[in-house]
């Protein structure tokens, strides 16, 4: 594997296993890679095992069954129980498709520690038209029955344009269910929400409005609900500390094993991402090219590399850089610094502009037939 | 919110303590997080098991470090323990 290199190296300790791309769900801002459809191949279960037993040693201890939509696997139960008899913190994050009584009692048995479901709307016209399936009742359902069975609960709903304007009726929804924790995602614009961008991307007066009402809200439930807010970074002048560091904290395994820095760095260019088949977790977070590719500062062009704040935000986000400005190396473009903080003001300009003229462009849903699509 | 001295303190169901071989301390997690302990806190939160109240650890913890006044440090970081959650009384 790629060369050596004399930076501090911290070991893992978020690692999010991608169980499958397979997802009931049609979700337009899906954060899964657009062509998700032609990696059809998934680890086995002893892959995932050894995967799980790996990370561990080097002190991974939080650990999220994501995908897709992970109760696809069958082995789900077999992979809570391993898991968590290392030592991990179990997450599930779920769409609640599926997810009967029954299940959720195996998984308490298996040991699994707490269950995030999505929901994508207050309303069930809008939910389910943005899920692209039928699902806000199972949902609700679902969100009870975790509370039930003595699980956190934590209730998820990504904001954006199409759902922003419910956000009195969002928190209303979270408080009725009994959420535990509320994470209110704004939605991130890699993937299928990039390439749905200009039908997601709220306006900066929608944006503040939900903020604000978000913010009295959190101090209404203080000691009751806690809230996980996500930023807009679009609305920020500083980038995001993306994943806390490149090759620091969070370790993500795509369904067919590929090992990555983010979940979208499968889209950057010569990273040569290797896969658990090939390599021990060991080997990957300490020797790849790939995880070593934007540790440390060395990389950084201007304005990152003489910037104060450069050991705060790491320069932003890669994939933003690379989806943006078509150069990864570049600094964050939401960075106010960069010279192609012009790139965000034009998107922010055309969603303002669509939002308030009659013609919305329809969103491009993410199911395997729109997949293919991308499949070249 | 403020710790009752009268009744027994629980360790929160929705959170885990459990010690981390590879960061060679205590942590507590929940859903997505993780706070780091030091070692006094650790101590105390151990012994926040529903069966004791709060003048049992603090007597407990006294014999154990041979220390004395150890109430005001202890209450404090029990109230702000509180507050986070990862404690209980009910």
């Amino acid at each position: 594997m790629a060369g050596s290199n004399n930076i501090n190296i911290t070991p893992p300790r978020w690692l999010l296993a991608e169980l499958s791309y397979k997802c009931p769900l049609q979700c337009p801002y899906c954060s899964n890679p657009l062509d998700y459809a032609k990696y059809t191949e998934e680890l086995s279960t002893d892959d995932w095992k050894r995967v799980l037993s790996q990370a561990r040693n080097m002190g991974a201890v939080q650990l999220g069954f994501s995908g897709g939509e992970p109760l696809t696997r069958q082995d789900l139960p077999e992979l809570v129980a391993f898991a968590r008899e290392l030592g991990y913190y179990t997450n599930l994050i779920t769409s609640g498709y599926g997810l009967t009584e029954d299940k959720i009692i195996t998984l308490k048995q298996a040991g699994l520690d707490h269950i995030q479901v999505s929901i994508q709307a207050s309303s069930q016209e809008l939910n389910d038209h943005i899920a692209g399936t039928e699902t806000f009742l199972q949902k609700q359902e679902v969100a009870g029955l975790v509370k039930k069975h003595g699980y956190p609960m934590v209730l998820c709903v990504v904001l954006h344009r199409q759902n922003i304007h419910q956000m009195p009726q969002i928190l209303s929804m979270a408080e009725k269910l009994g959420a535990d924790y509320l994470e209110l995602a704004n939605t991130q614009y890699y993937g299928w929400a990039h390439l749905n961008r200009d039908a997601l991307l709220p306006t900066r007066e929608q944006f503040l409005i939900a903020e604000k009402i978000a913010q009295s809200f959190k101090e209404t439930v203080a000691g009751k609900m806690k809230i996980y807010y996500v930023v807009p970074d679009f609305y920020e002048d500083r980038p995001k500390a993306c994943m806390n560091g490149w090759g620091s904290t969070f370790l993500t395994i795509a369904p067919d094993g590929l090992a990555l820095p983010c979940h979208s760095a499968r889209e950057l260019p010569g990273l040569d991402c290797p896969n658990v088949k090939d390599f021990s977790v060991e080997q990957i977070w300490n020797e790849s090219k790939a995880f070593n590719f934007f540790r440390g500062d060395d990389w950084m062009q201007e304005p990152c590399r003489s910037c104060d704040e450069k050991h705060k935000d790491f320069g932003g986000c890669r994939c933003q850089a690379y989806l943006l400005n078509g150069d990864m190396f570049s600094t964050d473009p939401v960075c106010s610094k960069s010279s192609q903080r012009y790139r965000i003001d034009e998107a922010i300009e055309t969603a303002s502009e669509l939002a308030l003229s009659a013609g919305e462009k329809p969103l491009v849903f993410r199911n395997s037939k729109n997949s293919k699509l991308f499949n070249i | 919110m403020t710790i009752n001295p009268d009744q027994l303190i629980h360790f929160s169901a929705l959170h885990r303590l459990q010690w981390e071989e590879a960061q060679q301390k205590y942590v507590i997690l929940y859903p997505e997080g993780m706070v780091e302990l030091n070692q006094s806190s650790a101590e105390i939160l151990k012994l926040c098991d529903g069966s004791r109240d709060l003048s049992a650890i603090v007597a407990e913890l006294e014999e154990k470090f041979a220390a004395n006044d150890l109430t005001n440090d202890i209450l404090n970081f029990l109230n702000v323990a509180l507050q986070h959650g990862w404690i209980e009384q009910h």
